[in-house]
């Protein structure tokens, strides 16, 4: 998976593992409006990538381009080696299938900012829904995966519990838990605690960081940026549908250079 | 308001004895007008019954002898039975045509906008009288190569489609067109984050349609779809166009031999009114089924509020089951 599918215009890192996701110079147009006019980064295995910005600045768009929820319409897009949503044959693009597509989602997990649980399912059910349905996977395995990750988002008493009898928070957790039924290899979360009460945010950051702890490879969106100083690896300050500044949380939030950056930074501390 | 607030101590705890003082014993409202409106009701709808039942060109024998005669019980079976299928199949060619018309595929969408067109476009009584003469339009229906002489099989359109498969052709058909337009206005009353969710899970579209988005637009599907039910079934007696044997035809068929019309179009009627009031009840527990995880915590059916009242009523003197405070959640 080497190299194979790398782009010319994407610029390998130094290390000598290759990035799991590895976006080049990435282009997405609503009508006559470029909302991302040249995205380009990478995220090791093992890392937490925070996307940080004003709303409007297209992070939310570059999200959800990872997992093909948007198609985009220049660069490229891979995860560990396979091009997203496309396939490459004799140096042609040609556009995938919808399977071809759902298959290369399941190991890309997706955190909503509005939670998105399926409302007619318990927390469980919503939790094995894919990993029976789509995975095939044993449904008595899959009760008892799904028992432990809601234990470990701190969950295991709602299990039964539907959606609409669940705080914000746990909704939330509920959410992650889903995601991680899949073993994605990356996970994706789209402003995670934007739509909970603010003392509820802090026990959906406590599972995230937990996570990072644990070695998943994560893009976040977020506007906390207590949470990206304290557990990401890489800060991405994105600006009107481009890259502005990039680096650790300690040179882009508490030495930033770009004056963008540091008026964003001061709106939101 | 003018007695002063009740003491309420720094905790927010209200003192024992001035909560009792502060109790509402308030004389309700009276509404008077009710009565007077619920009388005038009354009355006229007493006039209208006794006006009826004396009526000497009304031969309430024969409304007697006919409501269970046996004819008119297979004509009951039967309409009963037509809309059944019609229903079942309807929904079914329904969610096709709701899942072709939400497609993005150009050809599936044209082809179910034509179709609801067509059957939603001319009158259902037209669309029976056509199924129904068929065989002058087509003697013969046969299966080969279009275009040539070619033929596998051929068949005599009457004994392909007698009137009972015409009828239930024409009302299946034109049902689908109504259903599709209710199933998908379902289908899109749910949150375009759901398809994201399961999108993003890796579901494919077929498993995201029946496990998530269908579940979810029952809820809203279910009520109007309990109106066509209801209007299916007096709908079949439009099948005595092209005589197909159902309540309606047998009534008129028994009527033209004794010229009792009018009896029995009021036995036909009590059928009718009795079985609309039957089809209301699964439509009431399918609600139920897919209302879950919608409300916290759904009330009790009727038929439990029953049960635990009439338990309530056999225990009154003894102490308060947990099934009374069960009964009275609702």
């Amino acid at each position: 998976m080497n190299g194979v599918l790398a782009t010319p215009e994407a610029t390998a890192p130094p290390t000598t593992q290759a990035p799991l996701l590895r976006a080049s110079n990435v282009r997405k147009n609503y009508g006559n409006v470029q909302v991302l006019k040249g995205i380009s980064l990478t995220v090791n295995a093992g890392e937490v990538m925070c996307l940080l910005g004003p709303s409007g600045s297209g992070k939310s768009t570059f999200l959800r381009c990872i997992n093909h929820l948007e198609r985009i319409d220049g660069g490229r897009i891979s995860v560990a080696g396979e091009l997203i949503g496309y396939t490459q044959r004799q140096g042609r693009i040609f556009e995938m299938n919808p399977r071809e597509v759902s298959r290369q989602r399941r190991g890309i997990g997706m955190v909503f900012q509005r939670f998105n649980l399926f409302p007619h399912m318990n927390a469980l059910e919503n939790i094995c829904a894919a990993p029976v349905g789509v995975k095939r996977i044993d449904k008595q395995h899959a009760r008892k995966r799904a028992l432990e990750l809601l234990d470990r988002v701190g969950l295991a008493h709602v299990a039964t519990s539907y959606p609409a009898q669940l705080s914000g928070g746990q909704q939330q957790r509920v959410a992650i838990a889903r995601a991680l039924a899949m073993d994605p290899q990356l996970l994706l979360f789209d402003e995670p605690t934007s739509a909970l009460d603010p003392e509820l945010v802090g026990d959906v950051l406590e599972v995230m960081r937990s996570l990072a702890a644990d070695g998943m490879t994560m893009v976040v969106v977020t506007h906390e940026i207590g949470f990206a100083r304290s557990a990401a690896d890489k800060v991405v300050f994105m600006d009107g549908g481009v890259v502005i500044e990039s680096g650790l949380p300690a040179e882009v939030i508490d030495n930033p250079q770009n004056p963008r950056t540091v008026s964003f930074l001061n709106s939101v501390m | 308001m003018s007695s002063p607030p009740p003491a309420v101590t720094v905790t927010g705890v209200v003192d024992a004895d001035v909560n009792t003082d502060d109790d509402v014993a308030a004389v309700p409202l009276r509404h008077p007008w009710r009565w007077v409106v619920a009388a005038a009701l009354f009355l006229g709808i007493a006039v209208l019954v006794v006006s009826l039942w004396t009526n000497p060109n009304i031969h309430h024998g024969t409304i007697s002898k006919y409501l269970f005669n046996p004819k008119i019980v297979n004509g009951v079976g039967l309409s009963l039975l037509i809309t059944v299928v019609a229903m079942v199949v309807s929904t079914v060619l329904g969610v096709l045509l709701a899942v072709m018309r939400l497609a993005k595929n150009p050809v599936m969408n044209a082809f179910a906008w034509l179709y609801v067109w067509v059957f939603r476009g001319t009158p259902l009584l037209i669309q029976i009288v056509f199924w129904g003469y068929l065989g002058l339009l087509y003697s013969q229906i046969s299966l080969g190569v279009p275009f040539t002489d070619f033929t596998i099989f051929s068949v005599d359109t009457n004994t392909l489609v007698p009137a009972f498969t015409a009828g239930l052709l024409a009302l299946t058909l034109n049902q689908a067109a109504y259903s599709a337009e209710i199933i998908r206005s379902g289908m899109l009353s749910v949150d375009p984050g759901q398809h994201e969710a399961a999108a993003s899970l890796g579901m494919s579209p077929s498993y995201t349609l029946f496990k998530v988005v269908l579940p979810q637009a029952m809820r809203v599907i279910i009520p109007p779809m309990g109106n066509e039910t209801i209007s299916m079934l007096k709908q079949t007696s439009l099948l005595s166009v092209i005589a197909v044997l159902e309540l309606y035809t047998v009534a008129t068929q028994i009527s033209s031999q004794n010229l009792r019309q009018v009896e029995l179009l009021l036995v036909v009627s009590c059928w009718y009114l009795f079985l609309t009031s039957v089809l209301s009840v699964p439509q009431y527990y399918l609600e139920r089924h897919y209302g879950r995880g919608n409300a916290a915590q759904q009330a009790p059916t009727p038929l439990v509020r029953i049960v635990s009242a009439l338990r309530r009523a056999k225990h009154a003197p003894t102490e308060p089951t947990p099934t009374d405070t069960r009964g009275r959640k609702s």
